[in-house]
């Protein structure tokens, strides 16, 4: 039996409310950031389904290029990381307020 | 039978984004985000992506989790330094308000909206499987945004150096 792709799509957007809900949630930068890479792959999940549906490649360069952005992002983002837990020793995103005033 | 594989990975799936979310220690939640995009990759192997679930593995499950899992490694937490996991409202009206998105997001998914209705929009054409025809589409249609994540991917190296590094 074939699996229709709305069953895709609905996979796709429970994943992305978990991540939603990860950073919504969750104080531990980095679990926030995994939330993050959640909610890319789950775009990726739903950008992958429709290309099968509509019988077009399109959507799947769209996922190549959304993985470049992530690895990038995950560079970048894990650097910060880095620099803030240099300079607050935590990775507890209510110590991070240096710009909130 | 494929509707089975679907359902098993399906509800691997979730069950292991939701243990991402709810893990205490960031290791944990690391290896289940692996498990996740494992299950995922099995799905692009379905979707006729099979390219697409090789990079899944090696990029996402391979090297961006490596990242991470250095990163941890190299923060050394202690598990006091994660903090107190409070603001009881705040955890109440998340749920709430993700409950409400995710009705939203399967109400236009199962309904529609403006007309549109995904499961409707049925192309009698089949993309071609394989390496050759996404690489065609690569490096014709799309070789402006290729060549664009090259120069990101350079400038994100650059710039993670210049962060990480203490002194340069």
């Amino acid at each position: 039996m074939m699996v229709s792709s709305s069953s895709y799509l609905i996979l796709s957007a429970a994943i992305f409310a978990i991540g939603v809900l990860g950073v919504l949630v969750r104080r531990n930068i980095l679990i926030m950031f995994m939330s993050i890479e959640l909610m890319l792959n789950a775009v990726n999940l739903a950008l992958v389904a429709l290309s099968k549906q509509l019988g077009s490649l399109d959507g799947q360069v769209v996922v190549f290029l959304v993985m470049t952005v992530a690895a990038a992002e995950a560079a970048v983002g894990l650097a910060i990381i880095i620099c803030l837990f240099r300079n607050k020793k935590s990775v507890n995103v209510d110590d991070f307020n240096l710009m909130k005033w | 039978m494929e509707l089975l594989i679907f359902s098993i990975v399906a509800v691997v799936a979730v069950v292991c984004s939701i243990l991402v979310i709810s893990q205490k220690s960031a290791v944990a939640s690391a290896l289940f985000l692996i498990a996740t995009m494992v299950s995922l990759a099995i799905l692009f192997l379905m979707l006729n992506a099979p390219f697409l679930a090789a990079i899944q593995i090696i990029v996402y499950a391979g090297a961006i989790m490596v990242l991470f899992l250095f990163v941890i490694m190299l923060l050394n937490l202690r598990r006091d330094e994660f903090g107190p996991e409070k603001r009881k409202a705040q955890r109440f009206f998340a749920i709430l308000f993700v409950f409400l998105l995710l009705i939203g997001m399967v109400t236009i998914i199962e309904m529609g909206v403006f007309g549109f209705k995904p499961a409707e929009v049925v192309s009698e054409a089949t993309a071609p499987a394989g390496v050759e025809p996404l690489a065609q589409l690569l490096f014709t249609k799309y070789l402006l945004p290729f060549e664009l994540a090259s120069v990101l991917l350079l400038v994100a190296i650059v710039g993670a150096i210049v962060m990480a590094k203490r002194r340069l």
